[in-house]
Order: structure tokens, then sequence, then C-alpha cells
């Protein structure tokens, strides 16, 4: 791509240009004026993930593309211009801000506060030790207990996470994944706790096993188990808790992990055909539980790619729900999404510059469609968001829905050559990905041979290496840089945070019955070692105070514990 | 003429954002380093056994989970407790401006905050542990 690039001096006028000779057209005219002017250096020529850039696009970027077959109108087959009829002028995203630190009580608080300032929906951030599967007390867990997220071992942590909170009628985004079923557990008996049947609930869990091992890593038991684990939990929902997600496919943290839009892309989606795949593997009609999967976008910066990237997603879901997997139900052909914009392009140079590149890259989200959004806080480079920074990354959608006009039509990016263009382009390259994941025998055989990590670690370091040689500028660390006048005020979790929760982890399991906890464990490993749904076991240990480390323990002698090919 | 440098790139704590650990890795690597990396979720004792046995000059450590003052700190001690206080600690990650003083006092030698660049980190390599090297 590189060699296409043209340098500040340009090159000699081109004759032809000058002419204005008859026989030329006008895209042939502009061809040659463009090519004799001189161009800024730079990065210019492709989007941030390297993919090729033409200078303008015209009519010609449009042909072969029909419009009723490649996109449709909302809420129509293929969905390219969204799920919904109606999309924005029906109903304004979910505006639903990740939240989560120190101890339940205190994120309680946080959650009282943003559902007060008119936030809509709540979202769970655990600490690392429990979405690891440790109690905070376990010695792993030493240093990291209510650091980037909540702490919740017990049934009664879970309790007071959402104490005055009707969880009848809110709906709630539990970022969780291999303790998942363990959140739900929780979050079910807590709902019991209420007087609130399962059968009320609404929300979603993360539950997306397969991007831990390609890119987030946070993990217990092998993918095999792990994507039983999760079939389990898909069929429950389907039967028990019908207004759950029961997973949500996630891009986001590929991304994060440094992947392009491309792999973003194209290895999300992979994971969801498996996911599929393995629900059917597992007896069930496709549309039984498809209309219950979820995706998670990460909203970068590059800000046509990314709402190109969000419409090449639902036209190949739909797609491959429709013509591979023959479901028939519209429901399942629609792909619902949330979305967040990219901590990993955040700065801690000149932070308060984070608050724009959150508002474009949330503008991206909302012409690109999704169904709800969360808008980083100017301080998550350092910390997590003190709640003065938390609420500009609010307000900031506000504006948006409020003030910019950009959710009154829908899709207004539909039909520009660009667009299209791209998206086309995103849509190629998905399926080229595809085809590289089938020859290599599926998306498990694939993590295991290491082929995602490598694919993310080579783009990240291309990308780092376009920063360091100027190429690429990031304001505020590579030029237009300044010194820092004064520092930001960050959250802090207090140590005292950590002995505090210990303590009540500690008194939790002191005052419990605990051969019954233990009998439930039993009972749980050898539903493991059959081929039982789990999630009744999982509720039941969950009912006899079993903690979260308890019964992520019980099921390792069952099922192992993963080690990754660490690949450089 | 001088071996090269040896460098554990590490992972410890609990959390799995290896992006800017794999970075530097191959960045060292680029640089003429030998790059052992210990992969993800490293307990302190398992960090400083590896850079022991592996007999490196530095080990650049990985933190972002928050858990930094707790992790530095440890490897710090393990390293002094094996007498093996020669190996250079430094590290990286999601660490905030304030608590950069307090790790330099507890003996890492060198933290990079968020944006710093590969070249930089590189250059203090070829420097402190460089040292060790003899070269």
């Amino acid at each position: 791509m590189s060699d296409k690039k043209v340098r500040g001096n340009g090159r000699p006028a081109n004759g032809k240009s000058q002419e204005r000779s008859k026989g030329l057209s006008g895209k042939e005219l502009w061809d040659a004026q463009f090519a004799s002017t001189p161009k800024r250096a730079g990065a210019i020529d492709r989007t941030i993930s390297d993919l090729p850039l033409k200078p303008m696009y015209g009519p010609e970027d449009l042909a072969g593309i029909d419009y009723e077959r490649d996109l449709g109108y909302p809420g129509e087959y293929p969905y390219t211009r969204g799920i919904h009829p109606t999309m924005y002028r029906g109903r304004l995203w979910t505006m639903r801000q990740f939240a989560g630190f120190g101890t339940a009580k205190q994120t309680n608080e946080r959650f009282h506060f943003l559902l007060a300032q008119g936030q809509t929906g709540l979202s769970v951030a655990f600490d690392m030790p429990a979405l690891m599967g440790y109690d905070s007390d376990h010695p792993r867990a030493l240093g990291e207990v209510g650091k980037c997220g909540v702490a919740v071992a017990t049934l009664q942590d879970m309790q007071d996470l959402f104490a005055g909170i009707d969880l009848g009628a809110i709906s709630t985004s539990m970022t969780i994944n291999c303790t998942a079923p363990v959140a739900l557990a929780l979050y079910i008996a807590t709902a019991e706790s209420q007087g609130v049947p399962q059968e009320k609930l609404s929300g979603t869990l993360q539950a997306d096993m397969l991007k831990e091992y390609i890119a987030q890593k946070e993990w217990i038991y092998p993918p095999e188990p792990s994507m039983r684990i999760i079939t389990d939990m898909m069929s429950y929902c389907a039967r028990h808790v019908p207004k759950w997600n029961s997973i949500s496919i996630s891009g986001y943290h590929i991304r994060e992990a440094g992947s392009t839009a491309a792999q973003e892309l194209a290895f999300t989606l992979a994971d969801g055909f498996a996911y599929v795949e393995a629900g059917i593997a597992a007896g069930m009609d496709v549309d039984e539980f498809a209309p219950r999967l979820s995706f998670f976008f990460n909203a970068h910066s590059d800000f046509f790619e990314e709402i190109a990237k969000y419409r090449a997603a639902r036209r190949i879901w739909a797609r491959h729900m429709r013509e591979r997997f023959a479901a028939k139900n519209p429901r399942s052909w629609t792909m619902r999404f949330h979305t967040q914009t990219a901590g990993c392009s955040a700065t801690a140079q000149q932070a308060q510059n984070n608050i724009m590149r959150v508002a474009f890259q949330a503008l991206g989200a909302v012409l690109g469609g999704t169904q709800s959004l969360h808008t980083n806080s100017l301080d998550e480079v350092l910390a997590l968001p003190t709640e003065e920074n938390a609420q500009i990354a609010l307000r900031t959608q506000q504006i948006i829905a409020y003030e910019t006009g950009a959710g009154n039509v829908i899709d207004p990016l539909g039909g520009s050559y660009y667009v299209e263009k791209l998206t086309n382009e995103l849509e190629a390259e998905a399926e080229r990905y595809f085809e590289r994941i089938a020859e290599l025998g599926g998306v498990i055989p694939a993590i295991h041979a290491g082929f995602f990590q490598k694919e993310i670690a080579d783009a990240s370091y291309r990308y780092q290496r376009e920063i360091e040689s100027g190429e690429r500028i990031i304001v505020g660390v590579n030029d237009f840089v300044q010194e820092e006048a004064e520092s930001i005020s960050l959250l802090k979790i207090d140590r005292a945070v950590e002995l505090e929760q210990c303590r009540r982890v500690q008194e939790f399991r002191a005052n419990r019955d605990g051969e019954a906890a233990q009998r439930a464990l039993d009972r749980l490993a050898e539903a493991a070692r059959g081929d039982e749904n789990l999630m009744p076991h999982y509720l039941n240990c969950v009912r006899s105070k079993a903690t979260l480390g308890e019964i992520s323990e019980a099921l390792v002698p069952v099922f192992g514990r993963y080690r990754e090919p660490a690949v450089i | 003429m001088a071996r090269p440098i040896r460098i554990l790139v590490a992972k410890a704590g609990l959390d799995g954002h290896d992006r800017g650990a794999k970075v530097i890795a191959r960045a060292l690597r680029d640089a003429g380093c030998e790059v052992i990396y210990t992969g993800l979720h490293q307990t302190p004792e398992q960090v400083v056994e590896a850079a022991i046995q592996e007999d490196v000059d530095g080990i650049g450590l990985s933190v972002l989970s928050g858990a930094h003052m707790t992790l530095f700190p440890r490897i710090k001690e393990l390293l002094v407790k094996e007498g093996s206080d020669d190996i250079v600690l430094f590290g990286g990650g999601t660490i905030p401006p304030e608590d950069v003083k307090p790790l330099l006092a507890a003996g890492v030698a060198g933290v990079f905050t968020p944006g710093t660049p590969m070249a930089t980190i590189v250059d203090f390599v070829r420097r402190e542990c460089g040292k060790r090297v003899g070269a």
C-alpha cells in the first residue's frame, strides 16, 4: 500500500489535466488534477486498520450493489440499514454506562447516582478475582479486590449490589465470562429474594468464552467444557429466563487487544457462528436460542470504517443465519449489539482530549445503528472513572441524542459511495477470514493453534510502529505534545476496601450451613461428569450459599484448567 | 563480543491485557534482545523463579488491573530475598502518575506510563540492563 503514497512535493503536473481536452470525462479530469497536485504526508491512504483508501468514491463504487438484496429497508432483511423499521425515531439507544468498583455497597451507590442522572440500564463491571473465579480472600486476589470492578463473591454481595433497585423493572448487563453461570445464578437468587421471578428478568450476560481465549484472556477451564457451560446457559435461559440475552458475543476486547476493524468483525462473527453450531449440536432448534444472542462491538476512531463495520456485521449475520443455518424466525437473523468507545484509543497525555475522542466514536456508533452504548470517561486510561467524569461521558450521549439530530434520520449514511464501498470491503474481508478459520478446522482449533492471537499481535505491532514513526499522529502523544499542567484527580480504591471485603466473605462463610454448601458443590461436580444441564446445579449452589470461588474450583477436577499457548 | 541482553517480559496478577506486553516483547526482540514471555496470570513467585532460571538481565512487568502497588514491590522483595537483586525490574501499565514515585522508591528501576514510545523503553533496557551484560 505504501508504494501508492504520494509525498509532499508531488509529481510534475500532468499535461492532460491542463489541456481540458474535450474527450475527457469529468472523472478523468479530476483524476488528472488530483494526481498532479501535492498531497499531505502520513497514513492518509488507508484506514486505521490498514484498509487501502481511494481519495474519493463515486458512482462506480456502487456498481454491483442491488438495493433490495444488499441493503433493504430498516427492519428488513439483510438489515444493513438497521434492525428496526423505526430505529431511533421509535426509541433511542439504551445509554448504559458500565460501572463497578470497590465493594458492592459502593457500586450500589454509583448505580443509584447513574439512574438519577437519566441512565436507562445498568451494567456491572466485576473485579478481577470475580472474573477469574477467586473469592476476595483467596491469595491470588491480593491487591486486586475491588480494583477494576466491584468485588462479588457471595449471594450477600449480589444482594447488596442491587439493594433498592427493582430487578423486575430494570435491565442489567453483566460483563463476566468464565464465572458467568455463577453471576447469573446469583442474580436470579437475588431477584427471588426481592420477590421477582426469573421469567421477569431482563438483561445480558457476556458469557462469551471464545473471545476470552482469543483476546481478553480470562478463563478457568479449557475451551471445550466452556462451550458446554455456555450451551447449558443458552438452553436454560431460552426455557426459564426468556427475556435474558444469554450471551453477548464480543468484538470489543478483540479490538482492544490490537486487532483491525476487519479482524474484530470477522473473529466476532466467527465466534457467533461457533455458538450457533454448538447450540444446534446440543440438540436445540436454531430459532429457539438465536433470537437471544446479542453482540458487543468497539467504537474506534476511524469514523467511517466503524460505521461500515456495524452495517457489514448486520448483513453478514443475517445472511449466514438465514442461508447457512436455515433459521426461520426473522429475530434470529437480526443482530442486536451494544457498543463501547475504544478504551485503547484514550491517552494519558492531555486526558481532557479523550472527551472529544469519545464523542466522535459514540457518534459513529449511533450512525451505525447501535442498540445500546457505553461512552468511556476521560480518566479511564489511568483508573476507574470518578463520578464527575462518568457524568460527562453520559452527557456526551445525551448531546448526541438530543442536540445533533444524528438519530432523527435512519442510517443517514446509507447510499454514501464511500460507506457502501467500505461496507462491502469489510464484508469481503470477513468472508476471507471465515475461510481461513474453516481451513484450520474451526474456531477452537484455531485458538489452540494461536491463529487469532498471532493475527492480533501482528496488527497491534504494525499500528504501534506507525505511531512510533510519526506516520500516524496521536494528538498529545507524538505531536502537539505539551507539558502537563496539572494531573487529573482519579478514583482511588483504598486498601481498606480489600480488608473489609475479605472480612465480609469470611463472615458469610462462617454464618452458613457449610455442609449444605458442600453437598451442593458435590452435586454440581457430579452433574458436570454427566451431561445434565448445569444451570440448575449452579442455582442450587448459590441458594446453598456456596461462594463464587468455591463453585468455580469445584469444577476444576472435572474440567481441568486452561493454559494458553503463549504467542508473542 | 558481548552477549545479547536477556529480558523476561512478565504478566503478573489476574488481568489478561497482554497487548502492551506483546508489543514491548517484539520491540525488544527487534532491538536485538533475547526475550522470554511468561504468559499470563503469573504469581510474583513464578515471575522471579522464571527470571532466575532463565538468567535474565531484566524483568519487564506489565500490570493493567490496578494491582501494581502490590505486584511490583512483591517481585522486588522476592528478588532481594533470592539474592538476585541485580536483575533490573521495570514495567508499565495503567499506572497513575502519582504512583510512579512510590514505585521508583520501592526499587523499580523504570516505570513507563501509557503512551510511552517503544524507543524510550528500548533505550532504557540497553542502558540499564546492558550494565549487567558488561558490554
